[in-house]
């Protein structure tokens, strides 16, 4: 029984080797899928679709990564054939400006008034 | 005064914010894909339908010709729809289709141009889809319109209609 396990072991062992598609590959898949908008199935990420498209976005995000491409160059591609609206995670942009500012300068404002209130800063 | 100025200060804020949404939400949310295209074609390699050999993109547009790269699948209705389309254009000597039979069984996309016949000077095939992909294509039916520099002239989303092969037809003249 003990022989039996060891065995198993070593055969798993081997399988995960000969293996070339790592299992942090598949988490970067799934990861790049998450922040990918699936175009023809609105309000979706290519990784909870199941569609023709989302699941030739996952094939061709997996293609790239065992290509060596890196993250962004994989949206950045995506990017140049769909634009921006395919990534779910906006850029920094003129577009996005206020998308990325506002909350900070919310937080900022917010925080003045609080200290204002609180009599720590005499205004 | 103070107070004032303050408040002053936050109801232009506040307002700003409001009419930044308030443009926001009026735009579209549908995406739109770009129709005339600037860009060349992307290189890539795959397999033919007929003969299995492999071969690249850099070998196909080679000739002096308008190529249509027509993506087609043999479960696709509006693909049939095109068909006869594509076969009236496959008369036009001045005019090239290159077939992408999409995550598509082999079988099926046989036994479809044997039945609605072949339009098509070559078939490739993209059983992943990552051709597709490259392409910038949505899904099926899409037809690139290329030139012979492997510039994509423009992109015709859904099936190919009598007004899109007259405009094929009007740039195979030009």
């Amino acid at each position: 029984m003990k022989y039996l396990k060891i065995v198993t072991l070593i055969i798993f062992y081997f399988f995960l080797i000969s293996s070339n598609f790592k299992i942090s590959d598949i988490d970067l898949v799934n990861k790049i899928s998450k922040n990918i908008r699936c175009i023809i199935c609105q309000g979706q990420s290519v990784y909870d679709s199941e569609s023709e498209f989302a699941n030739s976005v996952k094939e061709f995000i997996k293609k790239k990564i065992e290509e060596g491409s890196t993250e962004n160059q994989i949206y950045e591609s995506l990017k140049n054939q769909y634009g921006e609206w395919i990534l779910y995670d906006p850029e920094f942009n003129k577009n996005t400006i206020f998308l990325w500012l506002l909350p900070i300068l919310t937080f900022i404002a917010g925080g003045l008034i609080f200290l204002k209130k609180t009599k720590f800063l005499k205004l | 005064m103070k107070n004032k100025t303050l408040f002053i200060i936050i109801l232009i804020f506040t307002l700003f914010c409001f009419f930044i949404f308030l443009k926001s939400l009026n735009n579209s949310n549908i995406y739109i894909p770009p129709k005339n295209l600037d860009r060349k074609l992307v290189s890539f390699n795959t397999t033919t339908l007929f003969g299995n050999k492999t071969i690249g993109s850099d070998d196909l547009f080679i000739e002096d010709k308008i190529y249509l790269l027509n993506l087609w699948a043999s479960w696709c209705a509006p693909c049939r729809y095109e068909h006869k389309n594509l076969m009236k254009l496959s008369n036009n000597k001045s005019i090239k289709i290159i077939g992408i039979n999409y995550r598509d069984s082999l079988i099926n996309a046989k036994n479809f141009i044997n039945k609605f016949g072949n339009p098509y000077s070559e078939i490739l095939t993209d059983k992943d889809g990552t051709i597709a992909i490259n392409l910038g294509a949505i899904g099926v039916p899409e037809t690139y319109i290329i030139s012979k520099n492997k510039k994509i002239l423009k992109k015709i989303l859904g099936p190919i209609n009598s007004e899109h092969i007259k405009e094929i037809e009007n740039l195979s003249i030009k």
